[in-house]
């Protein structure tokens, strides 16, 4: 019996240990975050940050010889970390599916496109070699992908690098999988090519009514597509709620950060990108504090060393939107940024003279 | 593809005759054949004599202009035309033909060394395929094994023996079967070559499988430590954690998509190998006093009798030179990405 009172996916203290010579990598720590049908959740993060490994969890991709995961997912009222290493291999590719970051590394290169999609067909479903054909065919065809016909019997090297994201669209697709996870599906791509692939993305959604998890770093595609956002930095969740709020009333400096960072065309031309100075911290061994502390401008504000000792718990601000961050207040955090850009501008007009 | 590997053939024809000239020159350098076809007592006049019956008079570019001429056309002995002619009216049977590719005719064994060598042949052949089929089928599929079960008890051992098997000479691992499993324990019977002719295939396969597997055993070793390594190497990509995204079972992710990465890098090295290991009978038929072309070899080599080895030489060049082509062809073929270029 599917459990009605839970949403289609759960993720529930999920955290991704990977035991190494040079000790633990906690790649991802008790990471909460729900899903329902037909809606998009946008996980954001810089590189490291655990978007990956906390993804491919969900398919049960890490191995037991070389990670440790722990926690509850629960997908339509099922606990995929309870269920048999079989069980969740019927679910791979046909529930839930996932689009890698890279295609041309995704795909095999000594065999052909076409096959590689009906295999992923054939697992799933008792059909001819012929039948697999002709759905991965309409596949092709479906994902804009021309002459559709003809291309099923290239090689990944024979395509370009949109074509080849539409063939993990494709091969990802083609089991009307419920939960899609796309993993950075349009980085590498130019940018009339990522509107493309994004819009065939939430075509198909609308059309099978997916669950879609979409990994970026771009909050561009993150404001265009998601419901809701995930901000993860170091392995944790950072700040969680509606894209609207999130990107709108960022409530901690990780995610003001991440806005700040990202070009504005529609502001002064000038206006310098204000990237997050330093590094994120090692995931071997995690700082006492808040991880992001060292590189935030606002931990002075901060009574008494928190940020350096002790690790901010997620809480709500308000109903649905949570945070990870001890700083209270976050007027000063933006009335910050309206100072910064006023220098900017100065220093500009200064230079300009 | 076709034009490749028309262009890989003609690459190939060149190597061959590049390599017959350094072979005929360094073998000539060496000093004039005809003391050696002369024998012991051999008197200034008769030393004269047999150097002119057999060519070895002419300046080394004439020599080399006939003996390409045999390879391509055959040719007759002995070489002085007069000499022939003269001997064809009184003792036809002493005057030899040589049909083509005549790689030279052996005084010491009064054949033609195609003769020599398809007489010595068989025993090399099936020797050298029997354990090439051993060693590819056994370590690849050991290896495979080993990279699954990696860091575990199955692997450990496997990766242990290999070590030992790889550190032991041919030899002593040739005399040990011999002098345990086949003569001590009695687990198979004394080996000696039985052609599929005389024994049939069975007599054929039984009859080789001791030497056969002496040779093996080395290269298995190697090969069940390439395959792990390129397996291990292979199950790292992106393209594997692809097939198991879509669903499927670990044996086709294991064997179909990673195997078949692992395969192209083994297949070359495999070609390559299987040409050395023609050449590379010598100890395994001398353990077992098998008549292949090591033996061959070997006797030529002491009675200095110089055709036999040049040919010998010549035909292994030529197995390498094959394998390298084949290797390619092959390689094209597997490799969609070296396909098209
Ligand atoms: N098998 C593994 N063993 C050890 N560490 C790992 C393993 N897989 C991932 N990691 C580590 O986990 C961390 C998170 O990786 P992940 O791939 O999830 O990052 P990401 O957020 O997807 O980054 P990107 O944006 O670059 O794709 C990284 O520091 C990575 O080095
Ligand atoms: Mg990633």
């Amino acid at each position: 019996m599917p459990d009605i009172s839970r949403p289609f996916l759960s993720v529930e203290n999920l955290t991704v240990n990977f035991p190494t010579p040079d000790g633990i990598v906690h790649a991802t720590e008790s990471l909460s975050y729900t899903l329902e049908r037909g809606k998009t959740l946008g996980i954001v993060g810089e590189s490291g940050s655990g978007k990956s490994v906390s993804s491919s969890a969900i398919l049960g991709l890490h191995r037991y010889s070389n990670a440790i995961v722990s926690g509850q997912i629960w997908l339509d009222g099922t606990d995929l970390l309870q269920i048999s290493d079989n069980d969740m291999r019927l679910k791979r590719g046909k529930e839930v599916a996932m689009i890698f970051q890279d295609p041309l590394s995704a795909l095999h290169p000594y065999y052909r496109v076409g096959d590689q999609i009906a295999e992923a067909y054939r697992a799933h479903n008792t059909v001819t070699k012929k039948a697999a054909r002709a759905r991965t065919i309409e596949m092709l065809a479906r994902v804009g992908i021309p002459q559709p016909d003809r291309r099923v019997d290239d090689y990944p090297h024979q395509f370009s690098g949109g074509m080849r994201q539409r063939v993990m669209i494709a091969m990802a697709l083609i089991n009307d999988p419920t939960l899609l996870i796309a993993d950075e599906p349009t980085t590498a791509l130019d940018v009339t090519v990522q509107a493309q692939i994004l819009d065939l993305l939430q075509d198909l959604q609308r059309e099978f009514n997916t669950a879609l998890i979409m990994i970026t770093h771009d909050l561009g595609v993150i404001a265009e597509v998601a419901d809701d956002v995930l901000v993860m930095y170091a392995g944790r969740a950072v700040e969680y709620g509606s894209a609207r709020a999130l990107l709108t009333k960022p409530s901690m400096p990780y995610t003001w950060g991440l806005i700040q960072s990202v070009p504005d065309v529609t502001g002064p031309v000038d206006r310098p990108l204000r990237p997050i100075p330093g590094s994120p911290p090692s995931l071997v061994q995690p700082p006492a504090g808040c991880a992001f502390f060292g590189r935030c401008a606002f931990s002075s504000l901060v009574p008494g060393d928190r940020c350096a000792h002790e690790l901010p718990e997620l809480l709500p601000i308000e109903a649905g939107h949570l945070k990870r961050c001890h700083l209270e207040d976050v007027s000063v955090m933006y009335a910050e940024s309206v100072e910064a850009d006023r220098v900017d501008t100065a220093t500009v007009e200064a230079g300009a003279h | 593809m076709i034009a490749f590997a028309i262009r890989r053939i003609l690459v190939g024809i060149v190597m061959l005759l590049a390599m017959v000239l350094v072979v005929f020159i360094l073998f000539f350098a060496a000093g004039n054949p005809a003391r050696d076809v002369c024998g012991k007592f051999c008197t200034p006049e008769k030393l004269k004599q047999v150097t002119q019956v057999y060519g070895y008079d002419q300046p080394i570019s004439e020599q080399f202009g006939l003996f390409m001429k045999g390879l391509v056309v055959g040719r007759d002995y002995p070489v002085d035309d007069k000499y022939r002619e003269a001997l064809a009216k009184s003792n036809p049977d002493l005057v030899i033909h040589c049909p083509a590719p005549c790689l030279g005719y052996s005084q010491h064994d009064a054949l033609t060394v195609n003769q020599d060598i398809v007489k010595y042949a068989p025993v090399t052949l099936s020797l050298s395929i029997y354990s090439f089929v051993l060693w590819i089928f056994f370590g690849v599929l050991i290896g495979v094994l080993a990279a699954v079960f990696k860091g575990r008890a199955l692997d450990r051992i496997t990766v242990g023996i290999t070590l030992v098997v790889y550190a032991l000479p041919t030899f002593f691992i040739g005399t040990f079967l011999l002098q345990f499993v086949a003569i001590k324990w009695r687990l198979v019977p004394y080996p000696s070559y039985v052609s599929i002719a005389d024994g049939g295939v069975i007599g054929w396969f039984s009859s080789l499988f001791l030497p056969a597997l002496t040779l093996a055993l080395f290269y298995m070793a190697a090969y069940v430590r390439i395959t792990r390594a390129f397996v291990l190497e292979s199950l790292t990509e992106d393209y594997i954690r692809t097939a198991r995204a879509k669903g499927l079972r670990t044996r086709v992710v294991l064997f179909k998509h990673g195997l078949r990465a692992a395969l192209t890098p083994l297949l070359s090295m495999a070609g390559l190998d299987f040409a050395a290991l023609l050449a590379g009978a010598v100890i395994t038929e001398s353990v077992f006093n098998y008549q292949g072309l090591g033996l061959l070899a070997v006797t030529a080599n002491k009675n200095s009798d110089l055709p036999v080895l040049i040919g010998l030489v010549i035909v292994a060049g030529a197995a390498v030179i094959l394998a390298n082509i084949i290797v390619d062809i092959l390689y094209a073929y597997v490799d969609p990405r070296v396909r098209l270029r």
